[in-house]
């Protein structure tokens, strides 16, 4: 089964758009219908944003929750607190025992989950469509009414180290990772882990997330998304019943922490326990609510996808097939980062090759695209594929939910996503060229390679057990 | 790739009222003998494709990993195509093509959009690479160091040493006692011989089970079944994989690892598709370790105790008898402790079953959260694969809800303790000093 409390590092969306401007038919009505995409929106009087999204293809519904609050509002000394927030979240209310909520929504058959990522904290279930006010009573009870209880949180302070000795602290490629944004980032607020420092976590109090639950957590800073086989209006009043009586908060306005300009190359190597070296390289780029250029974002997105967007993507092509040099490799960019973003490579060598050859020839790529236009060829296929994804997302109404959250939530909008495709396609080969030879250079580069330590692992010892077993 | 990734999100479920009509499939074999499912869904211009063999890594032999090798070589050069141009093919028109080798299946599939132009390309190369791999020498030698590399990799990851461990102790001498992936000798050995005759014996037409799902019509369905898989050879259906004996005795192993946490898998061969006590397994299950944090298993292990953040149980039902499996990661001093309780819970269900609560509610849950099932596209062609490569009955999904009602509490203690002996684990820890 899989595992509750997510930890939501990062969502790649690829989220496109298609043609149409957006249509309201009278602004001064409180509710926004946008006929083009299905979507309808509407602010309650105690300022809880509800978007619904309407889609039919099954009766079914998600719905979630999102706070505007996850690891970047935090600071030193309690980091990873929103993440414990998170799961503290389902241990009780006033009117509810710890455990309860799962057990409802269980019982109706729902799914349900919670992540939190480095801009946001998200709570969402999944239902039979008549079962959304289920849903809402739980969540609108849980906004205001959570109860931290001490014996509670000494457990569940247990769990979340578990969770990071699983996520990080035993994965040698993730411990790279987490030293990696640890160096690239200096002041800005991702320079710490989402699930926090052990350290941290460690010397986490109830009071921390009393105070975090209490500076956070209201309607006003909250945003409540609903796809599915539903009608707008219903859930508009529905929403009213349940979350209308909850009374705003004052909430505070989060420090900015831009990142500041990096002066030069950072390199750090991390040792673990491995068999196998891996390495990661970011440069310090813009993303669209950090740009000077408005394009500038877009034709990164053009170019990581250029360099690294399926098979037959330059990186695939040239190191993993021709040059042998990786055994593996990525490329990530996000574009709708809400804070400093970094396009980051990261791989693995192939046999008989080191992280140099690796960082070498990854170099050599960059030095093409920074000096030489791109193909009217690979220009089409990037398109082609987005307008394809645009399609295959619809397949899922999650995911439809996902994009509308993340956006809204990081103050972006969800109507980005609907111009993607139009802003995709307007990017030029020399825009390409132009980032390219503009941030992918080496005063905006930090490399971080693992250095694999010895296993000294593997000694067996087999017993027969039999007088052991059932206690 | 780093840090984009959303690392896990449960949303494989959908729930749906009762009396809701399950989809129905449409099934035919072609004239050359392909069991073919059908599902039309209209509502996006957008069609998914899976072909599957009986061709996994149960029938690797000796060889460990020719079936994972094989599957894997198909999309690196076919007729006149490099591997370079067939993602070309592919990737120009958004199509994407996926392919990966388990247990008992070899799996191909295809996204593409519905447009005429579109679709015809895809499925164009998508028939190249089904019908006529070239299997080259030196794209083999890549792929071959490539999955050495990700062979060695594992060695660094407790769990993928646990999960070794554990089919190894489970199964001897079946073939379910090997990975997918192979090991490191056996992949050494493979010959390029050795894949194209492993491609010749297995992918044929009477080997194969289509599931198709999107904007088509009957007919076009047929067709492209005619056209994409008819270029395969007639065979024979592979022998099925043998039967596992069970196990006789506990065994218990202990790995060292230089990790934080012990990982700890207990558990024993488990049950095939379409067993007679697959649904008061299941729902048994359901209620002890497989419903996330409202079974017993979370209850205990982690609610109660904050021992792991994740710890449940399976089954895996599979052509012979798959796992069941428990499971949980804890820090090395806690190993002793969490196993402990692990145990004894499972002693404790099989001993005196569920509850009548429990039942209700593991029922609810069950038939209430049924549309996961059906909410796409993309589940339901896995569905149609399953439904077709296991011979379930047709109307496996309308009876599906039915079937969950019509389990009572006597029947689920029975069936775990008849398949079920607690007294006879096999148990794999691996971690640091306990």
């Amino acid at each position: 089964m899989k595992k509750n409390r997510l930890l939501l590092l990062l969502i790649a969306i690829f989220v496109v758009g298609c043609s149409g401007a957006p249509v309201i038919p009278d602004a001064s009505k409180p509710v926004k219908r946008f006929a083009d995409y299905n979507v309808t929106e509407k602010t309650l009087a105690n300022g809880l944003k509800v978007i619904v999204k309407e889609d039919h293809r099954a009766p079914v519904v998600v719905s979630q929750v999102w706070y505007r609050v996850g690891s970047s509002y935090e600071h030193d000394g309690i980091t990873g607190v929103s993440h414990v927030l998170e799961h503290m979240m389902f241990k009780g209310t006033k009117k509810y025992a710890p455990g309860e909520f799962s057990k409802i929504i269980a019982e109706n058959g729902g799914r349900e989950n919670a992540f939190t990522g480095r801009d946001y904290t998200a709570y969402f279930q999944q239902l039979e469509k008549r079962r959304l006010p289920i849903s809402f009573e739980l969540e609108a009870d849980r906004m205001k009414n959570v109860i931290l209880l001490e014996e509670e949180f000494k457990k569940e302070i247990q769990v979340v180290m578990e969770e990071r000795r699983m996520r990080t602290e035993d994965k040698p490629q993730a411990l790279t990772f987490e030293q990696f944004a640890a160096t690239a980032y200096v002041n800005s607020a991702y320079h710490w882990p989402i699930i926090g420092w052990m350290n941290d976590l460690e010397n986490m109090e109830v009071q921390d997330l009393a105070d975090w639950y209490k500076g956070w957590y209201a309607p006003n800073n909250a945003t409540l998304v609903v796809v599915g086989d539903v009608v707008a209006d219903q859930v508009f009043t529905m929403a009213e019943n349940y979350f209308g009586e909850i009374k705003p908060s004052i909430v505070k306005k989060r420090k900015p922490r831009k990142e500041i300009e990096q002066k030069g190359i950072k390199r750090i190597a991390v040792k673990a326990p491995a068999q196998v070296p891996y390495m990661i390289m970011g440069y310090q780029t813009p993303s669209v609510v950090d740009t000077e250029h408005e394009w500038e974002p877009y034709a990164l997105e053009v170019l990581a996808a250029v360099l690294d967007g399926g098979a037959s993507a330059r990186m695939e092509k040239h190191l993993v097939r021709e040059q042998e040099v990786a055994a593996s490799i990525g490329t990530s960019y996000d574009a709708f980062t809400p804070g400093r973003e970094l396009l980051m490579f990261s791989g693995t060598p192939g046999q008989g090759k080191t992280v140099e050859d690796l960082e070498n020839a990854i170099r050599e790529q960059i030095k093409i695209i920074s000096t030489e236009l791109v193909s009217d060829k690979e220009l089409a296929r990037v398109k082609a594929q987005v307008v394809a994804s645009k399609v295959y997302e619809k397949d899922s109404i999650f995911y439809q939910a996902m994009s509308i959250g993340m956006l809204e939530t990081t103050g972006m909008g969800w109507q980005l996503a609907e111009q993607y495709l139009a802003r995709i396609n307007k990017v030029t080969k020399e825009q390409i060229r132009t980032v390219a030879s503009k941030y992918l250079i080496d005063d905006k580069l930090t490399v971080a390679v693992l250095d694999p330590q010895p296993l000294d692992s593997g000694k067996m010892r087999a017993r027969a057990a039999g007088g052991r077993h059932g206690g | 790739m780093v840090g984009r990734i959303l690392l896990v999100i449960g949303l494989f479920a959908l729930s749906i009222t009762q009396g809701f009509a399950a989809p129905k499939i449409q099934h035919w074999v072609s004239d050359k003998g392909v069991r073919v499912y059908f599902f039309p869904a209209p509502e996006l211009p957008m069609m998914d494709m899976r072909v599957v063999f009986d061709a996994g890594a149960a029938k690797d032999g000796d060889k460990h990993g020719l079936a994972l090798l094989t599957n894997g070589m198909l999309a690196e050069g076919a007729g006149d195509l490099s591997a370079d141009a067939i993602a070309e093919r592919f990737e120009s028109i958004g199509a994407s093509f996926g392919n990966s080798s388990h247990r008992d299946m070899s799996l191909l599939s295809l996204r593409s959009l519905t447009e005429k132009k579109l679709l015809d390309a895809a499925l164009e190369t998508f028939k190249v690479v089904l019908t006529d791999p070239k299997f080259p020498e030196e794209a083999f030698e890549r792929e071959r160091s490539r999955l050495l590399i990700g062979l060695e990799r594992q060695k660094q990851s407790p769990s993928a040493i646990s999960n070794k461990a554990f089919y190894k102790a489970l199964y001897n001498d079946h073939p379910y006692a090997y990975p997918a992936n192979g090991e490191i000798e056996s992949v050494k050995a493979i010959t390029v011989a050795d894949m194209e005759a492993f491609y010749e014996k297995y992918f044929v037409a009477k080997n194969a089970v289509v599931a198709l799902v999107g904007d088509l019509s009957r007919e076009q369905a047929e067709s492209i079944v005619d056209s994409v898989i008819g270029g395969l050879p007639e065979g024979e259906a592979a022998v099925r994989t043998p039967s596992s004996s069970a196990l006789s005795k506990a065994n218990e192993i202990r790995i060292e690892h230089p990790s934080s946490q012990s990982h700890i898998l207990v558990g024993q061969a488990g049950m095939k598709r379409g067993d007679p006590d697959y649904f008061p397994l299941y729902i048994g299950n359901h209620i002890l370790g497989g419903s996330g944090l409202v079974s017993i298993l979370a209850d205990e292990i982690r609610e109660k105790r904050g021992l792991a953040y994740s710890s449940y149980s399976y089954f895996i039902p599979m052509r012979a008898e798959g796992p069941f499996i428990l499971g949980l990661q804890t820090k090395n001093k806690s190993a002793n402790e969490a196993l402990k309780v692990l145990r004894e819970t499972l002693k404790r269900f099989v001993d005196k079953g569920p509850s009548k609560e429990e039942l209700v509610a593991a029922k609810k849950n069950l038939v209430g959260g049924f549309a996961l099932k059906i909410a796409s596209n993309k589940k339901i062609v896995e569905n149609l694969a399953s439904i077709g490569f296991y011979d379930m009955p047709l109307d496996y999904l309308d009876k599906f809800i039915a079937n969950v009602e019509a389990v009572d509490a006597k029947q689920v203690k029975e069936a775990f303790q008849r398949r079920i002996d607690p007294t006879k684990m096999v148990t794999v820890v691996v971690g640091g000093e306990q």
